[in-house]
């Protein structure tokens, strides 16, 4: 994952409130195999309407996202994180995330920025004209006018975000505390095992409803 | 020796910590991964790229449900038939190839055992109390139903768990949801969890892992209650955990990959540690009657827009929170619907009886009770049954209910998500409105331009038969 410092540019100003996963990506773009392309598809149903924010020249190829309460409620679909990097989207602002969301935009390299919806109503006001400025640094978020919103986020994540590391390799160093892990559980819990006990009773077609 | 009273989630989650970090967050295992064809090619795709294995295969299941067509699967002589959206077939075949090349148990489409992933788990014994259990579908909170600590997660988490069988995860908050008393005449599983997100909302459970208490849930089937954990993630809440008690036992006991002899014995003995202390504590609790619980369904393009049959659409200027007023009126344009008017005056089209929430044997059976000896109603352009897996289809057959459906002028499917998503040929027309026992009726989740009713299995069969929503009580008080 490439490391993200700061995320600065124009921003579409939405403020739009329960974005849902499903008005992020339509179901019928997730048949692809690849985590590439999705942009295309990404807030389909909105931009069927005449005047929608994201083909407003005024904010092609935007780096932040402002919007409302919930953003990414829904499905799991990490499809949504993938759509917004695709659409070339590094920083969403918004008062909430949905939890699995937010996750699956950290691990994408998309930083959520929770802030009050006062914040919110006055970066919507400001980015119709100009940039917003994302500070992982400062933690800060920032406008050409003096204004500049603090905000929060997990160390871990921040840490993983500022030197772009790979989760799952920071995981697997830790293969020998799960191993010891999967020893204790094999005396202690036994049935863990799937089928314990029932080995060769798997039949196809057999069981019950 | 008196040790701090916990609940039942801290209870599994203690089981499971593999390593504890300085903020909180902890790396916990997990015992038990469902994996489907939409959410794992990209997730197979980065092992083969770092060339990492698969950990723990014998802890894996894969599935395929969402992306398969839900007409017949062979043709006269057995033969398979071919998938027609070359997107979904490449989905489809890159989840048998990655199943292949990494050793991953599965269940082919043609097998009986095929079905939703969120039925499959707990039929086939996969899915146990005290477990942790992801998938990457956010409606693994299903599988809390059997006290197992069950979460949606996304594809990085995915092959997360593939490559390491754990996730790094923070702690959630507990909000206990008790609904006492018990339930009244025609009310169903998927009323008392309608209700129940109307009354926190669809994001009131973020942040939290529900514990759904009770008598009502105690006296709840396992079916009942993957009916209600199902729904947890719509009232926000990634997990919905139930108790697991004799009931959970009984259902378990036998089934094809639950243990058996003496890990059997073992396992129920802990399984009965697990409920949760006397004087622990939840971090919140909301408390539901059931008096106060009628057949209920939505009327808006959130979950929680949900109203008693007995009601009318509301006027979006009775919310006292403004954004509310704007979201409801801009729902009621895109149903087509005008405040005041009543439930029951609204016409349906489309009726769609399946899902992960309501296509087990007994959402089945309510709705062939109430279907038998009527017709489906003239207005209806389609009317699907859609049974959560294989199995259910051939006890549901052995049962005579696929006979009572298709006499009435149902379609009978073969098992799959079907018109929950509108990701496989099954879809609701622009402007159409459908009665639908799924789980979300978020705008175009149907299909573009669908107008989604979510209701229960007999409330469903009701609109089937009358051609508009109806409380399905006046048709079983006249079944009596
Ligand atoms: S039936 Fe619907 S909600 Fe359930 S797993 Fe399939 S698509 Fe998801």
């Amino acid at each position: 994952m490439e490391p993200v410092r700061q995320v600065e540019g124009r921003a579409y100003p939405w403020g739009a409130k329960n974005i849902d996963t499903d008005i992020i990506i339509p179901a019928h773009w997730l048949k692809t195999t690849t985590r590439e392309g999705l942009g295309k598809g990404a807030f389909e149903t909105v931009r069927a309407q005449p005047g929608n924010v994201f083909d407003d020249p005024r904010y092609a190829g935007a780096p932040v996202l402002i919007a409302g309460d919930n953003f990414g409620c829904g499905s799991s679909r990490e499809h949504a994180a993938w759509a917004l990097a695709d659409l070339g989207v590094r920083a969403v602002i918004a008062p909430s995330f949905s939890d699995i969301f937010s996750g699956n935009a950290f691990k994408n390299g998309i930083v959520p920025v929770v802030l009050p919806q006062e914040a919110i109503d006055r970066l919507v006001e400001v980015a119709r004209d100009s940039e917003v400025t994302v500070d992982l640094e400062t933690m800060t978020v920032t406008t050409p006018f003096q204004d500049r919103f603090p905000f929060a986020l997990d160390p871990f994540r921040r840490q993983c975000l500022l030197e772009g590391l790979d989760e799952i390799g920071m995981t697997l160093a830790k293969d020998t505390e799960i191993s010891k892990y999967e020893s204790g559980v094999a005396s202690s819990r036994p049935w863990i095992a799937v089928g314990a006990g029932n080995e060769g009773t798997i039949v196809t077609g057999a069981g019950r409803t | 020796m008196a040790s701090k009273p916990r609940t039942l989630y801290e209870k599994i989650w203690a089981d499971h910590v593999v390593e504890r970090r300085a903020d909180g967050t902890c790396l916990i295992y997990i015992d038990r991964h469902l994996v489907h064809e939409v959410t794992s090619p990209q997730a197979f795709a980065g092992l083969r790229a770092a060339g990492r294995p698969v950990r723990r295969p014998d802890l894996t299941l894969a599935v395929p449900d969402h992306n398969l067509p839900t007409t017949a699967r062979v043709d006269a002589a057995g033969h398979a038939l071919p998938i027609a959206d070359p997107a979904s077939a490449g989905q489809l075949a890159a989840l048998r190839a990655n199943v292949a090349e990494f050793g991953v148990p599965y269940i082919d489409a043609l097998d009986a055992r095929q079905g939703i992933v969120h039925v499959v788990g707990p039929e086939q014994g996969f899915t146990l109390p005290g477990t942790t259990l992801v998938c990457g579908d956010s409606h693994t909170s299903a599988h809390g139903a059997l006290g197992a600590l069950a979460f949606g997660i996304g594809t990085s988490e995915v092959e997360h768990v593939l490559a390491t069988q754990t996730l790094l995860l923070a702690p959630s908050k507990t909000l206990e949801i008790r609904v006492d008393g018990s339930l009244g005449f025609g009310v169903s599983p998927k009323d008392v969890v309608l209700a129940i997100i109307g009354r926190i909302g669809a994001a009131g459970g973020t942040g939290y892992v529900i514990e759904f208490t009770g008598e009502v849930i105690r006296a709840m089937s396992i079916e009942g209650r993957l009916t209600v954990s199902n729904m947890s993630i719509e009232g926000g809440a990634r997990s919905g955990l139930i108790a697991p008690d004799e009931t959970t036992f009984d259902y378990i006991k036998g089934r094809p990959l639950a243990p058996a002899g003496e890990a059997w014995d073992r396992a129920v003995a802990y399984w009965r540690t697990l409920p949760t202390d006397a004087g622990a504590v939840y971090d919140k609790s909301v408390v539901l009657h059931a008096t106060d619980i009628a057949p209920s369904l939505t009327w808006g393009t959130s979950p929680e827009d949900v109203v008693a049959i007995t009601g009318a659409i509301p006027d979006p200027e009775s919310f006292a929170d403004a954004s509310k007023r704007v979201a409801a009126q801009k729902s009621l344009d895109y149903m087509g619907l005008a405040a005041g008017t009543a439930m029951q005056d609204i016409a349906i089209e489309h009726v769609f009886i399946g899902s992960c929430t309501n296509s087990r044997i007994e959402d089945l059976r309510a709705a062939a009770a109430v279907v038998k000896g009527r017709h489906v109603a003239d207005r209806i352009r389609q009317a699907l049954v859609v049974p959560g897996s294989g199995l259910v289809k051939l006890q549901a057959e052995k049962e005579g209910l696929d006979r009572i459906f298709t006499e009435a002028g149902f379609e009978w499917r073969e098992p799959g998500c079907s018109m929950c998503l509108a990701m496989n040929p099954d879809k609701v027309p622009a402007g159409e409105r459908c009665a639908s026992t799924s789980n979300r009726n978020f705008v175009g989740r149907q299909g573009p331009g669908a107008r989604t009713h979510l209701l229960s299995p007999a409330m469903a069969a009701a609109a089937a038969v009358t051609g508009r929503l109806t409380d399905v009580r006046e048709l079983m008080s006249a079944d009596a």
